[in-house]
């Protein structure tokens, strides 16, 4: 059996959704997610690093590689454990022509596997856009359109991301005519000189910067994220920044080491001002959702930070974070997504009191966003310590100004808590969480405290990669 | 066997947390029994503990698993309990099980009883897990544990937005400190790759630290700021005279007894590495001394019995820094306890008194109390002598030792303690005046319910202030128990001050000024029969000291309003220029709009047909056809 199975299953798994009709496409949607996911698990149970290639064009050089080492792994482990939490979030809503709708979640899905899993430059990129698209019509036709600025905002974000990526082919394709081959392990041998580096660093960069996204690429997030459906906030927030920030440790720090040393600080710096600013700006969001999209922007850049370290330790501590920041921004999502359903508003002055009316909701609220704040015990702080630590043995200013998100994360997140869930009621009735969201919730905040005490089974997983990677990154003289 | 009872010791108020939350829902006070047995539980293995290690001598390492494993080094999940550990977690538990069975009268009524009684259980555990950790990262679980136990706590009324903005505050407050801590942290990671406190002394003794004393400089001195978030001192003390929002028994516990120790905790830990640094420790002393004396001064002008109280506690905490800063580590260690005796006594005593006049926390609208509330009073009086340095009361010898070691090494900081402390007596003698003295001020309707509390409350209260009267006895000047105990784990112990003719004098000096603030309040609340001016008529320099030097204010000036104001900017004026900046294609759409509404919308196809066709040209020709 191998790994391009996965591929498969999401594959005739969106084709089965479609074909399922609107009101069984959540049901086999789901059976299918899960079954991916069982499917990944035992991949990661084995730990074989099938490595394996066939040949798909000679001309170019384009191979069907697939690479799935410990990092890989992790990221198909986060996307495919991420989809059914996803799903079950949404199988109490009215979706309209939900046989389309599911059939793109699992298709982007599918393609989200597949750019992780992808070894050669060519088919990397295929998958990179084939995520696009899906995300792109399901903001679109299945959007918020209460203020009429879902078709600009989408295109807008669609228009942004795609003209990113095309940089980035700019990169390929000048390796390509260097190297004669798209394939990975050539690249890494690439033997390109500073300059040839820096400019192929820079395509990569502006592709990642806007996907991430970095300060100031973020423009077209907040607005996304805000008439996005909710299934497709959490899908960009939880899964599909991951792919910049894979792809940093995975092609873009290890094709041009050289420029990765000589600029790194100044792409560090640009990641660690968006840790402050994306707090900053949280801090005044009325928009839940927006708060929501800033406090990530605020979580990532210090993951992004942390993989232009290039250090060892921050590049495992970032992985760490990716499937940290995964789960807990589907979380928050989830109950942002829950008071809507509730009240149909998710401004912060518009709510308040809500603990006393549902305090089981409170509860597992708070539970999620105490993991945000990376409160020891959760996923999140050992991810963040072990950023932070890697962070500052290069310079321990870059821990500093990246530890203010430890009091500018609690500050937003407090005051946004404070405002919507505690003070007096307003004696409307909020019903408390449905058996099926607490179950939902509780997945999440499971897998958060259960990696915050014994994060072993995913060190193990991911360090022997990035231990691997870390000689093309830092490479010996 | 040790395994088992450590776990046992640590898990008992995490299973008290969960059986509290889930199964003692609206079911009386079956959740403060579980809470209160949970916490005595605890004790009881402590205890044994205890006697087993005082005993053998041997300290108790337990290794659970591997945690977390950075390139150089591993983290465990593991245990020490060594004669400090122990010491702390026996008042801990101890005050800890007492609070608990006064909080089940005092929240008697109160509908969320099941959650009040799992979040102070859940502090306790995190607390024995701050104090057995056997490395930095753990004692950090619990230090982070505890100020989320803290934040539940102080808005535990949590319609009540006024508590919840203080619940917040302590919280943020506490994060710059951790802040502070976890960069520490890190510095002692880089230059010792160890973050375990057996490995680190090793390390320090072997003489690794002397090539990077400058790290361990930077290090020790971030591990103190941690601290004085943690311990309310000087410039992060404003959070603990607002954390006074939570119910009485919460300030008792977490904010007088427990938690705000804990960075003296974690100093007396690392006394090994602080003892590498003295500009830190110098820090230390000059902010603690300070600390003491802002803190008394403030006290001496406050009319809310808690707020009396909480300076109080800022006040002695500067006291134990001021110790800790000078090496006096075991003396900082004694404060430490006869403090929780005293202080928890004294917010439990408040708290009766609140309980009594249903809420009043006024001292202006108190007075005459010691007729109705017998037990309340004496108890009440045992630990304002006990404060106030009055022999042979636990607070006499503690206080005087701190006095003693500030004479032997700085003139100048046993002046400023010397005045903190008679301040000290004045305040907490015109608290006790006020209250219980003179003629009863407040409402007839109070007059007429006003009783003494039930069992529940003046137990607790009898025990503790019969610690308080004895409890000096475990250092006695000469010939101390609590030097000995210590010896093994503080690495150099200081040097013992005999009953000298100096330290007679010292002694006396003390107790003359204690006298002399007792005298000053004695004369101006009693004999005056004086009543603190009501808020409006409060002005010039007392008004200053009274809004606590308005340090709040100025934190806002200067930290708050800024970070706020940089949000608006970057909400208001960055986040929409910048979108329009890098959508100028859009704006070229809008302009057209305006001219002809038909191109508006569709126009947005094209020009993202022709920016990709533009690109895919200039990629083609660059790579392809040059």
């Amino acid at each position: 059996m191998n790994i391009t199975i996965l591929l498969i299953l999401l594959g005739a798994g969106a084709l089965a959704t479609y074909g399922a009709g609107n009101k069984w496409a959540p049901k086999v949607a789901l059976g299918f997610s899960i079954l991916t996911f069982i499917c990944a698990l035992t991949f990661v149970n084995q730990h074989n690093s099938s490595d394996f290639i066939v040949k798909w064009f000679s001309n170019p050089n384009v191979s069907f590689a697939i690479k799935s080492d410990g990092l890989a792994l992790t990221l198909v482990l986060l996307t495919t454990a991420l989809v059914p939490i996803i799903l079950l979030t949404s199988l109490n809503k009215e979706i309209k022509n939900a046989k389309s709708f599911y059939a793109l979640v699992l298709f982007m899905a599918g393609a989200m596997v597949g750019t992780f899993l992808a070894a050669d430059g060519f088919l990397y990129y295929i998958f990179w856009e084939l995520a696009l698209l899906p995300i792109f019509m399901i903001g679109l036709f299945w959007g918020d359109n209460s203020t009429g600025e879902r078709k600009k905002t989408m295109m807008r974000f669609f228009v942004f991301t795609f003209a990113g990526s095309l940089f980035m082919l700019g990169s390929f394709i000048y390796l390509y005519q260097k190297v004669g081959s798209f394939y990975i392990a050539d690249l890494y041998k690439a033997n390109l000189n500073s300059t040839e580096q820096f400019w192929v660093f820079l395509g990569f960069f502006i592709a990642y910067a806007i996907k991430i996204p970095i300060l100031p690429f973020h423009s077209w997030q907040a607005k996304t994220y805000q008439f996005a459906p909710t299934v497709g906030t959490m899908l960009l927030s939880g899964a599909m920044l991951k792919m910049g920030l894979y792809s940093v440790i995975r092609w873009q720090m290890p094709i041009a080491p050289l420029a990765a040393k000589e600029y790194g600080p100044v792409f560090i710096w640009l990641s660690l001002a968006g840790v402050v600013y994306g707090s900053l700006v949280a801090l005044k969001q009325d928009n839940l959702k927006k708060l929501m999209a800033y406090s990530s922007l605020a979580h990532v850049g210090l993951i992004a930070a942390a993989c232009y370290s290039g250090s060892q330790d921050a590049i495992t501590g970032a992985v760490y974070q990716m499937v940290g920041h995964g789960f807990v921004i589907v979380g928050l999502f989830y109950c942002v997504d829950i008071i809507h359903s509730r009240y149909k508003t998710i401004q912060i002055s518009d709510l308040g009191g809500i603990r006393t009316l549902a305090p089981k909701f409170t509860s597992l609220f708070l539970l999620v966003l105490v993991a945000s704040i990376g409160l020891p015990g959760t996923f999140n702080f050992i991810g963040e310590f072990t950023m932070l630590y890697g962070l500052g043995a290069q310079n321990i200013s870059y821990a500093v100004v990246g530890g203010t998100s430890i009091i500018l994360g609690a500050y937003y997140m407090l005051k946004m808590f404070q405002n919507t869930m505690l003070g007096t009621t307003q004696q409307k009735p909020f019903d408390d969480v449905s058996w099926s969201e607490g179950f939902t919730l509780i997945l999440i905040i499971g897998v958060l405290f259960y990696f915050g005490m014994y994060p072993k089974p995913l060190h193990d997983l991911i360090a022997p990669s990035i231990a691997q990677l870390n000689v093309y990154i830092n490479p010996i003289k | 066997m040790e395994t088992t009872f450590v776990l046992l010791l640590l898990l008992s108020p995490f299973v008290g947390f969960l059986s509290a939350l889930f199964f003692a829902k609206n079911k009386g006070n079956l959740a403060g029994y579980i809470g209160t047995t949970a916490v005595f539980v605890s004790f009881v293995f402590t205890v044994l503990l205890f006697n087993q290690v005082n005993t053998t001598k041997n300290p108790i390492h337990i290794h659970l698993f591997e945690w977390m494993q950075l390139v150089d080094f591993k983290i465990n999940f593991s245990f020490l309990l060594d004669q400090l550990s122990l010491l702390w977690l026996l008042f801990v538990t101890g005050i800890g099980t007492l609070i608990h069975l006064y909080s089940i009268s005092y929240l008697h009524d109160d509908e969320n009883r099941h959650k009040y009684f799992s979040y102070l259980n859940l502090f306790l555990f995190f607390m024995i897990l701050l104090v057995i950790g056997s490395n930095l990262l753990i004692l950090f679980i619990g230090w982070e544990g505890v100020g989320l136990c803290s934040y539940l706590l102080i808005g535990f009324w949590h319609t009540n937005q006024n508590y919840n903005d203080a619940a917040k505050k302590a919280f943020i407050m506490n994060r710059i400190g951790d802040l502070g801590f976890l960069i520490g942290i890190f510095i002692l990671g880089y230059v010792f790759n160890t973050l375990d406190f057996v490995e680190l002394k090793q390390a320090v003794i072997a003489g690794n630290a002397y090539s990077q004393l400058e790290w361990v400089g930077l290090a020790t001195l971030c591990l103190f700021i941690g601290a004085t978030g943690k311990s309310a001192q000087l410039p992060l003390f404003t959070w603990l005279p607002d954390a006074m929002a939570g119910p009485t028994p919460v300030s008792a516990l977490i904010h007088a007894a427990t938690m705000v120790t804990a960075g003296i905790f974690m100093i007396t830990r690392l006394d090994f590495m602080f003892d590498l640094t003295p500009a830190v420790q110098d820090l230390m002393a000059y902010v603690g001394a300070f600390t003491a004396l802002l803190a008394a001064t403030i006290a001496c002008f406050q009319n809310d019995i808690k707020k009396v109280l909480a300076y109080s506690t800022v006040s002695q905490l500067g006291l134990m820094f001021l110790a800790l800063g000078l090496g006096a580590y075991q003396v900082a260690v004694f404060h430490v306890i006869t403090h929780a005796f005293f202080k928890a006594c004294l917010f439990l005593g408040s708290g009766s008194v609140i309980h009594g006049m249903h809420g009043e926390q006024d001292i202006r609208n108190m007075g005459g109390l010691r007729h109705k509330m017998k037990t309340t009073h004496i108890t009440f009086a045992i630990s304002t002598l006990a404060i106030s340095g009055i022999p042979p009361l636990a607070g006499f010898f503690s206080k005087d030792e701190i006095l003693l070691v500030a004479f032997h090494e700085n003139t100048l900081l046993w002046i400023i303690a010397a005045i903190a402390s008679i301040l000290t007596a004045y305040y907490m003698f015109r608290l006790l005046f006020l209250t219980f003295y003179g003629t009863f001020r407040g409402t007839e309707k109070q007059a007429k319910e006003l009783c003494e509390s039930d069992g529940f409350i003046t137990f607790p209260l009898v025990v503790l202030a019969v610690l308080a009267a004895v409890g000096g006895a475990i250092s006695i000047p000469g010939n101390s128990w609590l030097e000995n105990y210590l010896k093994p784990v503080l690495s150099q112990a200081t040097e013992a001050h005999h009953l000298d003719a100096t330290t007679l004098t010292l002694m006396a000096t003390a107790v003359v000024g204690a006298l002399i603030g007792l005298g000053i309040a004695f004369f101006k609340f009693i004999k005056r029969e004086e009543v603190p001016m009501t808020d409006d008529r409060i002005i010039g320099f007392t008004s200053l000291i009274y809004d606590k030097y308005k340090i709040d204010e100025i934190y806002d000036f200067i930290i708050v309003k800024p970070i706020n104001l940089l949000g608006s900017f970057g909400k208001n004026v960055i986040e929409p220029n910048l979108s329009k900046m890098i959508f100028s294609v859009d704006a070229i759409t809008d302009s057209l709009g305006n001219q002809g509404k038909k191109l508006h919308n569709g126009n947005l196809g094209f020009y993202l047909f022709a920016f990709v066709f533009g690109l895919c040209a200039t990629v083609y020709y660059l790579f392809f056809i040059r």
